[in-house]
């Protein structure tokens, strides 16, 4: 067959289609056309209620007739199968565009694997576009449940669901649907036709609107609260969100509503840590008694606006050993004094095997009140955070510059971060000196208050190990004070 | 006390997993609910069904079935020592919210985890029977992950593979050191052993499935894990050779990293600044460079600086190739794939569609262009027809001609 014999030069076809993702009408269409040798730039094809445009308004509306020994024209399946999806689109080029590439596949079978040709690129586009909301669809639609009265008369469950598609993949999805909820009865409702599901047979409906659905379901307070939830506001990162659930489609999905509430949330508490960050201290205060009176008034961290006393520090103002544990507890909160209560009473049985005389010491806390949570009638202890403990810091460093201890003794993580200004492992600083900047030493051992947490065997190897610490805290301090 | 309602206790659970980085619902055996009696059905592709503020994907239910712990690991919200407020589920309970929430299309199905509650075996024993109400009552075909524990009793850790599609035991750290350190109750040995056990029975119950049909499913997404980076002091270079150690011995589906991320009530034993949030996304791209791209760990390594951390600023694919110029320029038109995947800009997708293209028609940069998202980036490692650059490669101030420009940094971007 030669080309030219079936051209009938200028005659103009226009295609109106009657189906928008009816791929078999379109090939049945394309088939003829091609087989009857007509260019692409001679066809229009017109979605269903749509025009074609002045260019073919006078165009030919019966298609050519079939020529019975024309050649079936054939194509590979890689074409048929990106075709399929790019006709869902809702691009009213779509039907033109595949048009022009099979008509250029006739002489050029492999184009279709040419990414760099723009009509190719176009239908990858079409195509990825058409997936992507396929698979959006199957991610963001929301059923509502609704009772509703079966025919033998009793209550069954009926979910459904009101989506905005982009393109015309509802049938496409129907499947997906019916494989996952095969036995609930649904329905999806979109403004371009509605697909119900009763367990056995799949029905196809007209548009709907969205009054057509229902407005609410009880388990969507649920669901908000667990989006909520699961949400880190400690690394937002809107822009990755946007890129995968745009704003489109935020309407129709109960958890959206939260999103700005949330991001808003979350950039004030930043903000706030911000600003908290950034607190003056004002000059330091140059005696004991200066420390004693500002720390009482100090509600610079919320661990000082509880319902509590501030603790100060006890001891000669030019002790040689410094010991510093976390915080005052329940009775030291009530006592206003640092070591009375059973992790006091403790360190004073250690204190004393050791040799280590208390009355002494300087002895004081890294935070200066005490933070509980109130259970009942009880208080219960709580760690500082280590933002609480940098807050507090100011306190006891300014004892310390007051006091000028040879050697300070921490207990406790808390406290040796009090001292050092970052958090060091006890397990791996206890038993070694630690210098620090004003030529004094620093020991680091376990809080009394977390042996008597443990029990066993756990407690006798951990009281062995704070014997072995204050032991040599003795002997160094020996050394120390012969030198 | 008062037992508290369902909504509070599932915003305590869920707040408490969100730590969990692993969200992932694919590569599992396809299924549907057809012919069954329940509802659920996996089809290979993970789904998304929403995506939270913090740009991750909200894919399954992920819940803790308690935040009580006996255990004390320092960099976690739910250790004993911590202050958190806790809560409890029954499996029955989560078992109903998980149909309830799939019913309406919100999840993919359950990711559920737990602290340690009386005993291992006793909370691995919980975690078995959710899946198993799940699975046997309901006839729930969606996706199940559960979070086994190392400690429990191997036989009930089997059971919980079979009714899940994925089970996942998490190294915590990358150092065994590290884990001593800040999880003492914790055992590295025990977490590996557990994880070879896991291993040999994913990998048995494929074989036994290949010679008898009926032979049950185990865990046929198989096992992943996860580090948490920045609570020790691993560089990055540890990390991916731990990592690349876990996918070859263990044959780990996926290796999740998590930024510390401080939390409320922080343990002292802990450094007080997070990590930058970049530095988990380097990792993840060096990660994706060993599974995609052929790189092998040592090379990856090579990517990072003298002191092990990759940098920040770049890529490590661009990292890569700023350091060994000497594999550049790449000739689009006659490279193996295995060369034009090492060339900084190009994806697999782009290179797929180069190999194809360049069978049809010789490639000039404006084609290459076309499949590329910046052809910019690209442009100084390759060579077209009408394109080869010009010493390029050896121009010193290479990496400020192609690196993303430093942008003012966002209060809260990191």
């Amino acid at each position: 067959m030669t080309a030219l014999q079936h051209v009938r030069l200028g005659t103009y076809y226009v295609v109106p289609m009657a189906g928008s993702d009816d791929f078999e009408e379109w090939r049945d269409h394309a088939r003829r056309l091609l087989m009857a040798d007509v260019p692409p730039d001679r066809v229009a094809w017109t979605e269903p209620g749509g025009s074609a445009g002045d260019l073919f308004s006078h165009g030919d509306r019966r298609l050519p007739v079939l020529d019975r020994d024309a050649a079936p024209p054939r194509v590979s399946k890689r074409f048929m199968d990106i075709a399929k999806t790019v006709l869902l689109n809702a691009d009213p080029t779509r039907f033109s565009l595949l048009y022009r590439v099979l008509w250029r596949l006739q002489t050029k079978p492999r184009l279709i694997e040419d990414m760099a040709d723009p009509d190719v690129r176009a239908m990858a586009d079409m195509a990825r576009a058409v997936r992507r909301d396929i698979h959006k669809m199957r991610a963001f639609v929301r059923f509502r449940v609704v009772e509703e009265e079966a025919e033998d008369g009793s209550r069954a469950e009926h979910y459904v669901a009101w989506f905005e598609p982009f393109h015309h993949i509802l049938r496409h999805n129907a499947g997906f649907f019916t494989r996952r909820f095969a036995n609930m009865r649904w329905s999806i409702l979109t403004p371009r036709g509605s697909l119900h599901w009763d367990g056995e047979t799949l029905r196809e409906g007209p548009p709907a609107t969205r009054a057509d659905a229902p407005s609410g379901d009880p388990a969507e307070d649920l669901w908000r609260s667990y989006y909520a939830s699961i949400f880190n506001p400690a690394r937002l990162k809107v822009g990755a969100m946007l890129k995968e659930m745009p704003r489109k489609y935020w309407k129709n999905m109960p958890e959206a509503q939260l999103i700005p509430e949330l991001i808003a949330g979350a950039q004030a508490r930043e903000a706030t840590m911000v600003e908290k960050g950034a607190l003056d201290m004002g000059e330091r205060p140059e005696t004991l008694a200066a420390i004693d009176k500002a720390i009482h008034v100090c509600a610079r961290c919320p661990i000082g606006e509880l319902h509590n006393t501030a603790v100060m520090g006890e001891g000669p103002q030019d002790a040689f050993l410094m010991i510093v544990g976390e915080q005052p507890g329940d009775q030291e909160d009530l006592a206003g004094r640092p070591f009375v209560g059973p992790a006091g009473q403790l360190l004073d049985v250690h204190l004393a095997q050791a040799g280590i005389d208390r009355s002494a010491a300087y002895v004081t806390n890294t935070v200066k009140h005490f933070k509980y949570v109130q259970r009942g009638k009880r208080r219960l202890h709580q760690s500082p955070t280590a933002k609480e403990i940098d807050m507090c810091r100011w306190w006891v460093e300014s004892e310390r510059m007051i006091v000028q201890p040879k050697l300070v003794l921490a207990m406790g993580a808390s406290a040796a971060r009090g001292m050092l200004g970052r958090t060091v492992s006890v397990t791996k600083a206890r038993g070694t000196l630690i210098p620090l900047e004003d030529g004094s030493e620093l020991w680091v051992t376990a809080h009394p208050s977390y042996l008597l947490r443990l029990d066993g065997a756990g407690r006798e190897e951990q009281e062995r190990l704070f014997r072995e610490d204050l032991a040599a805290v003795s002997a160094r301090l020996a050394q120390l004070q012969a030198a | 006390m008062a037992q508290k309602s369902t909504l509070d206790r599932l915003k305590i659970l869920a707040d408490a997993a969100k730590y969990d980085a692993s969200c992932a619902s694919s590569g599992t055996s396809k299924r549907d609910s057809r012919g069954g009696k329940g509802i659920g059905s996996t089809e290979g592709v993970g789904i998304c069904h929403a995506y939270a503020p913090d740009g991750r994907c909200i894919s399954l239910l992920k819940l803790l079935l308690t935040n009580h712990c006996v255990f004390d690991c320092h960099y976690c919200v739910n250790r004993k020592s911590s202050n958190v407020e806790r809560a409890k589920f029954t499996p029955q309970e989560v078992a109903d919210l998980t149909l309830s929430f799939y019913k309406r299309n919100y999840i993919e199905g359950l990711f559920l985890s737990s602290g340690i509650i009386r005993s291992s075996d006793h909370t691995m024993e919980m975690l078995v029977e959710t899946a198993r109400i799940l699975r046997e009552e309901h006839d729930f075909r969606g996706y199940i992950h559960l979070k086994t524990i190392p400690e429990a009793d191997p036989e009930i850790v089997h059971r919980a593979g079979l009714y899940a599609d994925r089970v996942s035991i998490n190294v915590e750290l990358p150092t065994d050191a590290g884990l001593t350190r800040l999880a003492p109750d914790k055992n590295a040995g025990q977490i590996d052993g557990a994880m070879a056990g896991m291993k040999s029975a994913i990998v048995e119950a494929k074989d036994a499935k290949k010679r008898f049909r009926h032979a049950p499913k185990f865990a046929p997404a198989g096992q992943s894990t996860q580090m948490i980076v920045g609570a020790d002091a691993a560089s990055d270079a540890d990390i991916v050779t731990r990592a690349s150690s876990l996918y070859t011995r263990h044959r780990l589906r996926r290796v999740y990293y998590s930024a510390f991320s401080p939390i409320p009530d922080a343990s002292a034993v802990l450094p007080l600044k997070r990590p930058p949030l970049i530095r988990e996304h380097r990792l993840y791209q060096s990660d994706w460079l060993m599974r995609f791209y052929g790189f092998a760990p040592h090379e990856v390594a090579q990517a990072a600086g003298a002191d092990g951390m990759l940098p920040l600023d770049i890529d490590p694919k661009l990292a890569w190739a700023l350091k060994f110029r000497e594999s550049f320029p790449v000739d689009v038109n006659r490279a193996p794939k295995e060369a034009l995947l090492r060339v900084p800009g190009l994806g697999t997708r782009a290179v797929g569609q180069i190999l194809m293209a360049r069978r049809h028609r010789r490639l000039r940069l404006e084609d290459v262009a076309k499949l590329t998202v910046s052809v910019k980036k690209v442009q100084p490692f390759i060579v077209t027809v009408d394109w080869r650059p010009v010493l390029l490669t050896d121009r010193a101030d290479l990496k400020a001609l192609i690196a993303p420009k430093a942008e003012q940094l966002e209060l809260f971007a990191a």
